[in-house]
């Protein structure tokens, strides 16, 4: 271990957490600094393992966006550091979504490493986090609202039935709740980023404050360190006055700068963290460098909400979907490249009318990436790249309205054109099956009486 | 005729990245306070200039704060479409910022 990590735990009452991975499962655990972290006499080691980053597909078609394998290895390699140390893993939102299979998947994952390892008998704990469109429905009916974030409307009945799962974003609360039962691994449903790793601190009395900003500042692991580098471990320690944060890779350290700079990550504004129960303000946190890699933080404040409310992921299947790839290479194709659009989509019109299914097509090298927010869009590249994308209920439908809208594109009839053997370049001369199209269709939150109510836990023993 | 430099040659990062489903989160980075402080007064990020650089109306600025801490200016909008629906083309959001970097600042 590099001399400069400081290994003596701070006078005071501490708890420590190893942070192995941002999201596990995504991207594989960098053995290295794991192993460093794993020196440094860690209390628990946590991860989360979700994000809803992936997009509406896995929720919605309830599969994992991470591959088994790396899911696998990275359980295991938490796994069997957490069990030789003799202290709680903690993994939350399991399997990227955190819907009740992948929640399954981990536990199933868990006993195999157990029984292969022969790991000595361990508890297990678990908890769900999806809830029921019926009860959705009857919260609807009751007139109990449930609340559009970001500017979205309430849900309605009709966004409801064209939603296929929903899961519910959980707080510290089951985390406590299964380690007051005396699990050894925790393997959670869908949960805020913060609580998986606030829940044991809040739980040995650290303050909330304090709690929360120390799982926002961990729950990313290494991307709280410069350089830049993802995937490795972090070793942060709470006290009753501060939290700290190092980089383990002897490569990175954590600065003022990473540190505040993660604190504002992916989120629309650096000063508040919202969870179930209440937000933490960060506006008057102070940086400190405490040594070399490690950074000090003080001063966040923890304001308890006046409703529990908790915030509901849901997606919902919108159809099939067809993929089509095309080139285009003369500028006066380019330079037109809406008619042939617009030539293409009313090939499909014809067929099919103009409802009833989605078309899609997009321009790369003129505005793909930004739209109708591209500012040079009206200065495309000397060749265009054109995805198409059909989307119908059924699949012979999706792979029909995809085909006829990327073989029309070759017909297309523009005045002047000069060539006139096929105004288009196919990659392939077909169309290919994609993965189902999904939207989010509940960005929302709901009313709680108890915020375990839509978190049912089990424990159970596992090992030899 | 005053000289100005490319935002990308002044700031040390300019990332962007979803923030939720239905907004993308843009961060600007500076390497130390001359830098931060310039960029700011110059009003280069100003909501106006955001609204202008990618066509959009200012109620599709939910932020726009300038964060002390990590010498940052950050402003978050709102997406097209939610993250991933069919049609959206940067399901992370993670390319958004391509605009930001040839933004001309003004020597001081």
């Amino acid at each position: 271990m590099p001399a400069s990590i400081k290994h003596g735990r701070s006078a005071n009452h501490t708890l420590r957490i190893v942070c192995p991975n941002g999201h596990l499962g995504f991207a594989p655990i960098k053995a290295g600094s794991f192993r460093i972290g794993c020196d440094c006499e860690p209390d628990l080691i946590c991860a989360d393992s979700g994000s809803c980053d992936v997009g509406p597909v896995p929720l919605g078609a309830d599969i994992s966006s991470s591959p088994l394998q790396w899911q696998m290895d990275d359980l295991e390699t938490m796994l069997l550091a957490a069990r030789r140390l003799g202290v709680p893993m903690i993994v939350g939102s399991a399997g990227d979504t955190g819907s009740n299979s992948r929640v399954d998947l981990f536990v199933g994952i868990i006993r195999d490493l157990a029984e292969k390892y022969s790991v000595p008998r361990f508890r297990i704990g678990y908890f769900y986090s999806e809830v029921g469109k019926d009860a959705l429905r009857r919260r609807i009916v009751a007139g109990d609202q449930i609340t559009g974030l970001d500017g979205r409307s309430p849900l309605d009945l009709a966004n409801l039935d064209a939603t296929e799962r929903v899961v519910a974003m959980a707080g510290i609360h089951p985390y406590i709740k299964l380690l007051d039962q005396g699990a050894d691994v925790i393997i959670g449903g869908r949960s805020s980023d913060c609580a998986i790793f606030a829940a044991p601190a809040i739980r040995r009395g650290f303050p909330e404050a304090l709690a929360y900003f120390y799982g926002k500042v961990l729950e990313c692991a290494s991307l709280c360190a410069e350089p830049y580098g993802g995937k490795e471990s972090v070793l942060g320690e709470i006290t009753m006055d501060d939290v700290k944060v190092t980089a383990l890779l002897p490569e990175q350290r954590c600065t003022i700068a990473s540190v505040a700079g993660h604190a504002m990550y992916e989120r629309a504004n650096p000063f508040y963290e919202h969870f179930l129960g209440g937000r933490i303000d960060m506006s008057r946190c102070r940086y400190e460098q405490y040594d070399e890699r490690t950074v000090r933080v003080t001063g966040p404040s923890y304001i308890p909400a006046a409703e529990l409310r908790v915030k509901l992921e849901g997606s919902g299947k919108i159809g099939e979907r067809y993929v089509g790839i095309v080139g285009v290479r003369d500028p006066y194709t380019i330079a037109n490249i809406d008619l042939v659009t617009a030539w293409a989509r009313q090939q499909v019109v014809e067929r099919f009318g103009d409802r009833g299914y989605e078309l899609h097509f997009t321009i790369y090298g003129r505005d793909a990436v930004l739209g109708d927010r591209e500012p040079l869009r009206a200065t495309p590249a000397h060749e265009l790249g054109i995805v198409v994308q059909g989307v119908a209920p059924t699949k012979g439908m999706a792979e029909e309205v995809c085909m006829i809208a990327t073989r029309q594109m070759f017909y297309a009839r523009l005045p002047q054109v000069k060539g006139t053997a096929g105004g288009v370049a196919f990659l392939l001369d077909e169309v290919m099956p994609a993965s189902p199209a999904y939207r989010w269709t509940l960005n929302h939150t709901m009313r709680l009486d108890d915020p375990l109510e839509l978190f049912p836990t089990f424990i159970a023993e596992v090992g030899v | 005729m005053t000289a100005s430099r490319k935002l990308s040659e002044i700031a040390k990062t300019i990332r962007s990245k979803n923030a939720g489903v239905d907004k993308i989160t843009f961060d600007v980075i500076f390497p130390d306070r001359d830098a931060y402080d310039r960029v700011r007064e110059s009003s280069v990020l100003s909501r106006a200039v955001v609204c202008r650089i990618f066509g959009i109306d200012a109620a599709q600025i939910t932020d726009h704060v300038e964060f002390d801490p990590a010498l940052a200016i950050k402003f978050t909008i709102y997406r097209r479409m939610p993250s991933g629906s069919p049609g959206d083309a940067d399901i992370f959001g993670s390319q958004q910022y391509g605009p930001l970097l040839d933004i001309d600042v003004p020597d001081g």
